[in-house]
């Protein structure tokens, strides 16, 4: 029920959005089309001021993800982990997460395919990738866009938020699933 | 920061990919993001041209200003130094609501345009701010209503209740969402990740 009703929201959102500010705009005497085009100018600079920074971030993430960094920071980690009965078929993923979106969806792919859609380890997995996003392509396109180099404290909160979006997805996916 | 996380993950890239003998798949690698990156921008200038385009129909006709008062009471706590009513807010609010929604194409535009409105508030150029910083978490933790691209991952490969993860990922992505927003708060009062400093440091 309640799953239909968002999904509906979710469907209608950007079409109602597109003829309802059109027609407020209209309503309060504004030339719409003229206002659209001259906002619209801003997206090319946009686009293009945030190049250099994910060049940067993308050429470093390939190049991690292309050494075998990916699996063999997994492998090494693997026995801690496991003391604390952590499911570390998801290590992979868990450290691909916040540096690749492309990367982790074939991770989760993969282990969906390979542990079955409905068994613990496959829906774990599902849990954790929409828990949360890719934190370092998000540091690098925002921050590009306004271009700051200096992040302070957003690399530390964005990737404490990547390790309890993780915990959180083993604890609530063991209540829930086992 | 990043300087040395960006040089850590190049030279680590390296000496593994020596290690394992695929040094070559690095290069091409190196060569392949780079020419990626270029193409993930440029086909940003479409959606971003779009929703600027409506956002600015919004700014004229005062329905930004709008959508800042109705989130005041939630917003002006999370971003204390966010001026009441600035378009920051309610660029913000949307770019929340359409990530809940799960509208990737249109959160990003939003997301951007936020900055660019918080950029203007900005005292030091080149250094974020706590408003930014605090921003920028909330967008890269992720809490999403209906999970639909993993739903549709579970459903095309076979499961019988492709939907079950919704709960568990909206559990995991609240969780993830307030220990960011905590631990964004908490650290921008550290001298270490003080702002002044680092505009020191860049003058040196």
């Amino acid at each position: 029920m309640i799953t239909d009703f968002i999904r509906t929201v979710s469907t209608w959102a950007i079409p109602f959005f597109l003829v309802a500010v059109p027609i407020y705009g209209v309503f309060r005497k504004v030339k719409v089309y003229e206002s659209f085009v001259e906002g619209a100018k801003g997206g090319i600079q946009t686009a293009v001021r945030i190049i250099p920074y994910l060049v940067a971030m993308l050429v470093a993430v390939g190049m991690l993800r292309a050494a075998g960094a990916i699996d063999m920071m997994a492998n090494a980690l693997a026995p801690v982990l496991g003391l604390l009965r952590f499911p570390v078929e998801i290590l992979p993923l868990a450290i691909m997460r916040p540096l690749s979106g492309s990367g982790s969806m074939g991770i989760v792919t993969e282990l969906i395919s390979a542990h079955g859609p409905d068994s613990f380890i496959g829906r774990l997995a599902a849990s954790a990738y929409g828990s949360t996003e890719t934190t370092f392509y998000v540091l690098a396109v925002y921050f590009g866009a306004v271009g700051i180099r200096k992040t302070r404290h957003a690399v530390v909160a964005g990737l404490t938020a990547d390790l309890v979006s993780l915990a959180a997805a083993v604890i609530v996916c063991r209540l829930a699933f086992l | 920061m990043l300087n040395y996380i960006w040089l850590a993950m190049v030279i680590l890239a390296i000496v593994l990919g020596g290690i394992n003998g695929k040094i070559e798949a690095v290069t091409t690698a190196a060569i392949d993001a780079a020419a990626g990156a270029v193409t993930i921008a440029i086909g940003l200038i479409g959606v971003m041209a779009l929703w600027l385009g409506l956002v600015k129909i919004m700014e004229d006709s005062g329905l930004m200003a709008l959508v800042a008062r109705a989130l005041n009471p939630v917003m002006k706590r999370l971003f204390p130094d966010v001026p009441a009513g600035h378009p920051a807010m309610s660029s913000m609010t949307m770019n929340i609501a359409a990530n809940m929604l799960g509208l990737n194409n249109a959160a990003t535009p939003l997301g951007l345009k936020a900055m660019e409105d918080l950029e203007k508030l900005n005292k030091i150029p080149g250094v974020a701010t706590n408003a930014m910083c605090t921003f920028l978490t909330i967008n890269t933790g992720s809490v999403q209503l209906i999970p639909a691209t993993m739903i549709g991952v579970m459903a095309s490969a076979g499961s019988k209740d492709p939907t079950a993860i919704i709960g568990t990922t909206l559990a995991a992505g609240c969780a993830a969402l307030i220990a960011g927003i905590t631990t964004a708060r908490l650290l921008e009062k550290l001298p270490v990740f003080a702002a002044k400093r680092e505009a020191e440091k860049e003058a040196q």
